[in-house]
């Protein structure tokens, strides 16, 4: 009994110096680039790709992903001791989608342009496999508070890499970033006969195809990771 | 004829792989075989089939602004369509263990070919992008099924071509950095240029 209680003391005593421990900072550092849930665990591409043609859509994509992962992970947490397992992908299926469904009435009341370009990219986001991924993986066995760190972390690392895509096809594609034309600014600055052609492909999918697999490629490359 | 048209719009021009990228994860992850992708592309097929129809149904006489007239006038008013994502993943989600066990009774055999694939689906991309589509774009039933239909095969098509190019790929030198997702993602590029010459047509 005695045992007992001290180890409940020096787990929570472990708990509070712990705040933003190293193993705690690695939660958040490790998906960014050893361990992304992009480039390494091959997870999430569904959704993210189609909405990186511009960067500001990109932006409010990867806000609204790291939100959703973020409470759902802090959710399914907090109950992951009363989740029967054999009803748990449900269980999960249905946080998330309430989640996504307050994002997009939020989008739909406060930012109606962006709504309506996201289209149904924002409910895909239920079907997002980093968000189950990480329900599965950490958020079932793991602290409130480690949880948030961790859906914190994986959403970052998401969302870099999707901007990143967005950066090189929204300045190829349309030669602009966040609408700022800046094409025309160069050859403003150059002369008038110095003209940049953008390239449609970068606005078609497959544009965003090939970047990606050229992010991989150096991301890899820098880590030295080999697939097999 | 218009059905038709629609059909050969949904798997080839509309492909839910090159053009709206749904699917992606299953896509890369299941394509190392032909066998496997054979299998996943057969139960993609299959569910979105039996799930876009269902969901039209509720959409249509639940979900929708007014859709709920009939149960008497002072539902006339009721809008529920923000209840969209979570009845449609409901319905997916239920609609896959249905599958799953009526398969399993009923047809044994197809339950060993496609059974590991059916839970996997239920978190499908390309099966809730299915239901939202047709929700978005007002089908009618026929349509609906049609559309169903059309993008499962696109998306069987799509993984089948990628397993077989892929399993010649083993014999290929690859650059360590590119080996796997790397030099899938543009092989998928590639492919979707290949696709992108659909366009043309005039339906």
């Amino acid at each position: 009994m005695s045992t007992e209680t001290a180890e409940k003391v020096l787990e929570e005593k472990k708990d509070v110096e712990a705040f933003l421990s190293k193993r705690r900072k690695k939660l958040i550092t490790d998906p960014l680039v050893d361990d992304n849930p992009i480039t390494i665990q091959v997870l999430g591409i569904c959704s993210a790709l189609a909405v990186t043609t511009q960067l500001q859509p990109t932006m409010i994509m990867a806000l609204s992903v790291i939100f959703v992962i973020v409470m759902s992970n802090l959710v399914i947490s907090l109950l992951r001791n009363k989740i029967p397992s054999r009803v748990r992908i449900i269980v999960q299926l249905a946080i998330v989608a309430t989640l996504v469904t307050l994002v997009n009435e939020v989008l739909k009341a406060f930012a109606y342009d962006m709504y309506k370009e996201l289209s149904v990219f924002v409910g895909l986001i239920i079907t997002n496999c980093i968000v189950m991924g990480r329900l599965e993986a950490y958020a079932m066995g793991n602290k409130p508070y480690d949880s948030i760190l961790d859906g914190f972390g994986s959403g970052l690392g998401y969302s870099w890499i999707i901007l990143a895509v967005a950066f090189f096809r929204e300045l190829l594609g349309s030669g602009s970033l966040f609408g700022v034309p800046v094409y025309d600014a160069i050859s403003g600055l150059i002369g008038e006969d110095f003209n940049l052609a953008t390239n449609g492909l970068m606005v078609s999918p497959v544009g965003a195809f090939i970047i990606l697999g050229l992010i991989i490629w150096v991301q890899r490359s820098k880590t030295g990771y080999v697939e097999h | 004829m218009e059905l038709f048209s629609l059909g050969i719009r949904s798997i080839f021009i509309d492909n839910m792989v090159f053009a709206y990228f749904l699917g992606m994860c299953s896509f890369l992850a299941v394509s190392k075989k032909v066998s496997t992708a054979l299998g996943l592309g057969a139960a993609v097929i299959f569910v979105l089939t039996i799930t876009v129809p269902l969901n039209w149904l509720l959409n249509e006489f639940v979900l929708k602004e007014g859709a709920l007239a009939f149960a008497g006038a002072s539902f006339a008013a009721v809008d529920l369509s923000f209840l969209r994502f979570i009845m449609f993943i409901a319905i997916i989600a239920a609609m896959v263990q249905l599958v799953e066990m009526v398969v399993e009774k009923f047809a044994p055999a197809l339950y060993g070919a496609l059974g590991i694939f059916l839970p996997l689906i239920a978190v499908n991309c390309a099966i809730l992008g299915g239901s939202l589509f047709m929700a978005q774009r007002d089908y009618t039933l026929a349509e609906a099924t049609v559309y169903g239909f059309g993008s499962g095969t696109g998306f069987f098509l799509a993984i089948v071509a990628l397993a077989a190019i892929r399993e010649k790929l083993k014999y290929s030198h690859v650059p360590n950095g590119l080996k796997g997702l790397g030099i899938t993602m543009l092989l998928t590029g590639l492919m979707g240029i290949a696709f992108m010459s659909f366009m043309g047509i005039d339906l």
